[in-house]
């Protein structure tokens, strides 16, 4: 296993680069993100919550932790809650990305509209700081989609991916019930 | 001394409405200070010290230099000098407040392990981060100590702690005595693992230089601590140093004071020229932003057969930094809470390899009533009393400390809500069983100190012609709510609805503030909102009576409402005019006002504290050694509340806290490196949703007309202090142990079951 | 993040590709849900230079086998996997070990290959820089003298002690499961108990695979005991941690005594934990309580434990025969 090489990643061992490698400099990739293609100039290394942040300025999608320990940066890909901060950018090319600012109107017609989530965390004072409140949002709505949202219980179970150190929880609840009969 | 007027029913304050930024927040809209998009933007990432004592050898960037996008690194041997060190103050005396009085890469030396030994800047955040493991430090390694177990013989008795404000032994008649004559002691030691806030944003600071002026973004629970304290350690004026702080993602304490990084990321933009950002990992904010520091009380109860206190003895142990003599004020309600004429009180210290501790969300409160309520359970055991019961008993209308009365109470109808809230009549029975789970009751009293600032604190009110108006103080929202709080403040005070005052905050251009910290921002910036925008309204209600165009010419000012923007006569609601008719027809495009609040003084007649009164239900299987909290029930009498629907969210996020503190938080050093094992948030545990059980929070009311003039006495921490203790009484309700160590961990049930 | 350069495989040829790209090049790595990879890469801890995405590899399909089996494919997320209605008929355990483990977002992302070659949570190890005799063999192991309150009691050697962090393997342990993998020179399979390794004297090497093989799938014998069957995950927080302790357990009673009975233990060893010592003390033997504790006591005879971790095997014994008492009481089990 190498540990603290110093290297600057520009060769292989074994077989050199082969048709197809990209990297390690910035590449050339291509997102789809809330609808829109976005071109990013990247290193194959970057996170995906990398890229929305410092690429393309989406911050709505936050960095807690950068190890998967949080949720504070959770988007959807195709459709499903995963975390930004483990998933490279790059993988993402021909799939879906939706942000908390493509939440309501994924083509930004919505004109400060809000999503059903968001409005009933707002009514039920689901977060503070609102650090974590866009990660939270965006899975609660994947915990509604996926039938998790049943009771208490189940809600508090499958909500648990999303840690809110202001300790909103119980508001937290109170949205993804008031909110899941219209998502 | 003022007086809190009675609002009108009908008035913004006090209304639950929704969080003015809530839009923001729930849409990603909200920037905190690592946010701001800038052009040229740079990221800088630290290194932290290996080894917890000795010296650096060498350093070799080479590497780190080589690898690509690489702008600098940045050492002890070519960051340059600080200005000064300011010294260690709160950041509510609203002047300098470094976490700790040792700037790092000033030397060789290394005080403890985490230490920044340098600093790297890069073009991108992985090239920045990447760059920063390849910063080859060695090390001359020297012994150290970091855990009370390595140097309790070291153990000194220090004048004063806490940044010199409290003194480090409080006695009161002849506790020695009294102990010898009572007629029941509790006598116990009781242990705290070190806590650390962990507020899901980690600290960051974004720093540019325009010629000789610095603006810097930064994750602070006050804008003008951090101006104050980045201008003091780079030498620079106030006037060059612009800090803005709109939204800061949770701090607790650990933004509440000011570390190293704002200053360190100054320092680096000036050094490469262009804006560097710089956010501190989540292994970093193990080191770099304070912390609860591990603690040994050792607590001592006598009282009669009634259970009337006679002694209180209560002794802390802790480890502190070689800089500072910091423990968080454990004694100090513990020592108030109740009647006991004979008390002594000693805080004992350890100089360790750590950073100076700091302030932790209840800092102290929340210890000392652990040991405190848990005892005080215990006693009621031994005199055969409830619980609850014993603390009526005990109950006292004035300080015990200062002797001086209460500016305001509610213990005692506290403690009446929450045992119906819980159902305490329930607590005289045996536990009940739900298969493999004993379920028990336990309560506990709670207080925490109205704390205010050194300082006036100010505001500005600006009226514009059409009628809006924008309201001002450098405060930012660190969660709590206090933008909206204070547009309900401004609102009101104007006579103006809710949806045409703005408040704004988090800029050091604003008039200044000190830090929201120790539930005191409320208090003290409604102080400062209300009286700017009353100075507003009454050069208005002025100017309309002396104007010979307005229907209220001539009035007597005394004799004027201001209603939805509308000054009227009291007497006849139909003459009168808008404040807007007033300014266009003068053709005055805005009004303006500043307004000014001092604390009361130090030496005021009375003695101020917010109680409130905990109760908890718990499911424990002893077999598997789980606590499970079933729910919690607290009342608060925390003065006049400003915002129903965020003061109870502040409480109920507290009253989790407490739940944490209780049966999951510790933070591992490891004695041998004088390292944290568990920095990050998969092995340093805080709740998650399905730990978190319903939370009844309910509020007595209190008129308090001394603490400030709404009456606010702070609802942010009041709500943690005494969880902990009740937590544990409850658990041995239901399995007849005590507990005398936070947290309560499955090992503890399981060990002795 | 030291830089890597990406290479996806795709296409008709992609498995083979993607086994020649890794296969050939000691410094790429499958790059599959990335929770494991992508985050030891960003600590340092692990060193391709080159990621090789697997993620559209045809592996990711739960099928029927004729004799009332399955064959999970390895790129069958967590998720999926949790929720395939064979699974949770046949294998309830399974089900139950992957809704317990991790969060909803990493459930969707991580594979259940990845799982299975998932690293140690051991601070130590993920910290880079610790002696670890895992990242670094020869190094030492900080651990032992170190904050341990999580690290195993069972399997270890003086060379490592960290905890083997699956949950799913647990039960995939005790059902006896069989890895597949392949590589250039064709298919293999690996009985599970000869996959996941103790660390002996060489804790770098976890599990038998050759670099650049690829785990196709994971198949599970058919077992109709298992229809009743539990997974007890005991830890501190409610939910979003690894155990402390856990159970997988399975168990057949014939006129009340034990004919059949899989146990596995998670949390205590440092591999998925088979417990057959436990198991042989029961067949045969009476469905009670106090044969329940006199197994369990049999398989943790042998634990060694460290000041911090001492309280694992009391409250791993008490687990197990929670976990059977539950399955033989009357009722479902919790």
């Amino acid at each position: 296993m190498t540990v603290r090489t110093p290297d600057t990643g520009t060769e292989h061992k074994g077989t050199g680069p082969e048709a197809g490698d990209r990297g390690p400099g910035p590449v050339k990739v291509r997102l789809d993100v809330n609808g829109v293609r976005r071109d990013v100039e990247i290193e194959p290394r970057v996170s995906l919550l990398g890229a929305l942040r410092d690429e393309l300025q989406l911050t709505g999608a936050k960095r807690g932790c950068d190890q998967g320990t949080c949720g504070a940066c959770t988007v959807w890909v195709d459709g499903r809650r995963v975390l930004a901060c483990l998933t490279l950018a790059i993988t993402c090319e021909d799939a879906e990305v939706t942000t908390v600012e493509g939440l309501a109107a994924p083509d930004g017609s919505g004109d400060g509209q809000l999503h059903a989530m968001q409005e009933e965390f707002i009514r039920h004072d689901a977060f503070q700081c609102g650090y974590c409140t866009p990660g939270q949002i965006m899975s609660a709505v994947g915990c509604v989609r996926e039938g998790h949202a049943g009771d208490d219980r189940e809600i508090k179970e499958w909500m648990s991916g999303n840690i809110c150190r202001c300790a909103a929880y119980p508001h937290i609840r109170a949205a993804i019930r008031a909110a899941r009969d219209r998502v | 001394m003022t007086t809190t007027a009675p609002a009108p029913a009908e008035g913004p304050v006090g209304r639950p409405l929704d969080r003015v930024d809530g839009h923001a927040k729930v849409t990603g809209a909200a920037r905190y200070a690592a946010e701001v998009p800038l052009p040229g933007l740079t990221h800088a990432v630290l290194v932290g010290a290996r080894v917890a004592h000795g010296r650096i050898t060498a350093i070799d960037s080479t590497e780190a230099e080589r690898a690509e996008g690489v702008l600098a690194v940045l050492t002890h041997e070519n960051l340059g000098k600080i200005a000064a060190q300011p010294p260690l103050l709160p950041s509510l005396a609203g002047s300098v407040a470094p976490g700790e009085t040792f700037f790092p890469m000033q030397g060789d030396e290394i005080h403890y392990a985490g230490q920044h030994v340098a600093l790297v800047v890069a073009d991108t955040y992985e090239r920045a981060l990447y760059a920063s493991r390849l910063v080859r430090v060695s090390y001359a390694e020297e012994p150290s100590v970091t855990v009370i177990d390595q140097g309790r013989d070291q153990a000194y008795e220090p004048e004063a702690i806490f940044a010199g404000f409290i003194p480090g032994r409080t006695e009161r008649g002849d506790v020695e005595a009294a102990l010898g004559a009572a007629d029941v002691t509790v006598d116990h030691t009781f242990t705290f693992a070190a806590n650390h806030h962990n507020p899901i944003e980690t600290s960051a600071a974004t720093a540019y230089w325009e010629g000789d002026r610095l603006t810097l973004h930064d994750t602070t629970q006050g804008v003008t601590a951090t101006q104050h304290t980045v201008a003091a350690l780079l030498g620079v004026p106030h006037t060059r140093i612009r800090v803005i702080g709109h939204f800061t993602g949770g701090s607790f304490g650990s933004k509440a004071m000011v570390w190293h990084h704002p200053a360190l990321a100054a320092l680096a933009a000036r050094k490469v020229g262009r804006p560097v950002r710089l956010a501190l990992t989540r292994e970093q904010m193990f080191v770099a932003c304070g912390h609860r520091e591990e603690q040994e009380q050792h607590l001592t109860l006598g009282a009669g057969k009634d259970g009337r206190l006679v002694a209180l003895r209560h002794h802390k142990l802790s480890p502190t930094s070689p800089f500072d003599h910091w423990a968080e004020p454990s004694l100090g309600v513990a020592g108030q809470m109740y009647a006991c004429p004979n008390y002594e009180g000693v805080y004992r210290l350890i100089r360790a390899n750590t950073t100076t501790p700091t302030f932790m969300r209840c800092p102290g409160e929340a210890t000392g009533l652990f040991a405190l309520e848990t005892a005080m359970d215990e006693l009621a055991e031994l005199v055969d009393l409830d619980p609850l019961e014993l603390r009526l008993r005990n109950y006292s209308e004035s300080d015990p400390a200062s002797g001086r009365p209460w500016s305001s109470n509610g213990l005692r109808e506290c403690l009446e809500r929450g045992a119906e809230r819980i159902g305490w009549e329930r607590r005289a029975a045996p536990p009940a069983r739900d298969g493999d789970w004993l379920i028990g009751l336990g309560m506990a009293a709670t207080a925490y100190p109205v704390y205010g600032p050194n300082n006036p604190q100010r505001a500005r009110a600006r009226l514009y012609a059409d009628g809006t108006a924008v309201v001002q103080a450098a405060v930012t929202d660190i969660g709590t709510g206090i933008l909206t709080v204070m547009t309900q403040v401004a609102a009101e005070a104007l006579g103006l609805p809710v949806e045409r005052c703005r408040f704004e905050g988090g800029d050091t251009d604003l008039p200044n503030v000190a830090a929201a910290v120790g539930s005191s921002g409320a208090g003290m910036v409604s102080a400062a909102v209300h009286a700017a925008a009353s100075a507003l309204r009454e050069q208005l209600v002025a100017r309309a009576v002396a104007d010979e165009g307005s229907p209220l010419h001539g009035a007597d000012p005394a004799a004027i409402d201001v209603r939805d923007g509308r000054m009227v006569l009291r007497d006849a609601p139909g003459t009168g005019e808008d404040y807007a008719a007033l300014l266009q027809r003068n053709f005055v495009p805005d009004v303006e006002a500043t307004g000014s609040w001092g604390p009361p003084p130090h030496d005021a007649p009375f003695a101020s504290m917010t109680f409130g009164a905990q109760f908890a239900e718990v499911a424990v299987d002893p077999v598997l050694g789980l606590v499970r909290v079933r729910r919690l029930a607290g009342a608060f009498a925390p003065g006049r509340v400003l915002n129903a629907k965020t003061a109870r969210s502040q409480l109920m996020g507290g009253m989790i806290w407490g739940l944490s503190q209780a049966l999951l938080e510790a933070t591992h050093m490891e004695p041998a490196t004088g390292r944290w094992a568990n920095a990050s948030l998969g092995e340093y545990l805080v709740p998650v949703n399905a730990d978190a059980p319903d939370v009844d929070v309910d509020f007595i009311e209190v008129q308090d007309t001394v603490v400030n003039p709404l009456g606010v006495k702070g609802v942010g921490e009041v709500g943690q202090a005494g969880v902990a203790p009740a937590i544990a009484n409850a658990i041995h309700h239901a399995i007849g142990r005590r507990m005398r160590k936070l947290p309560i961990t499955i090992e503890d049930i399981v060990s002795g079951g | 993040m030291r830089p890597i350069s990406y290479l996806r495989a795709e296409g008709t040829d992609a498995v083979d590709s993607a086994l020649r790209a890794v296969g050939g090049d000691p410094g790429s790595d499958f790059l599959a849900g990335g929770t494991t990879e992508v985050d030891l890469l960003r600590q340092n801890v692990l060193g391709p230079r080159r990621l090789v995405d697997i993620n559209r590899l045809p592996l990711a399909d739960i099928e029927d086998l004729p004799d009332g089996g399955l064959r999970i494919g390895a790129l069958a997320r967590m998720s999926e996997v949790a929720s395939s209605p064979a699974v949770q008929e046949r294998f309830p355990l399974v089900s139950r070990a992957l809704v317990l483990g991790a969060s909803a977002q990493l459930r969707h992302m991580a594979s259940m290959g990845g799982n299975m070659m998932q690293r140690v949570r051991c601070g130590y190890y993920r910290d880079g820089e610790s002696p670890c005799n895992k990242r670094e063999p020869g190094a030492g192991c900080a651990a032992l003298a170190g904050v341990s309150r999580n690290h195993a009691v069972l399997g270890t050697s003086e060379h490592c002690i960290a905890t083997h962090p699956s949950d799913v393997a647990v039960p995939l342990v005790a059902l006896d499961a069989r890895i597949h993998t392949r590589t250039l020179e064709g298919e293999h399979t690996y009985a599970i108990d000869d996959f996941f390794l103790e660390p002996g004297d060489a804790p770098h090497r976890e599990h038998p695979l050759t670099h650049g093989e690829l785990i196709t799938a994971i198949e599970v014998p058919a077992l109709p005991m298992a229809r009743r069957s539990l997974y007890l995950k005991v830890r501190d927080r409610e939910s979003y941690e690894f155990a402390l302790v856990s159970v997988a357990a399975a168990i057949e009673v014939r006129d009340g005594k034990v004919s059949g009975v899989r146990i596995a233990l998670g949390g205590v060893g440092t591999r998925p934990w088979r417990a057959r010592r436990a198991e042989d003390a029961l067949v045969g033997g009476p469905a009670t309580t106090k044969s329940f504790d006199l197994a369990a006591r049999a398989e943790l005879a042998v634990a060694r434990t460290t000041p911090m971790n001492a309280f694992k095997p009391e409250l791993a014994r008490r687990t197990l025969v929670r976990a059977l008492e539950t399955l033989t009481a009357d009722g479902s089990p919790s």
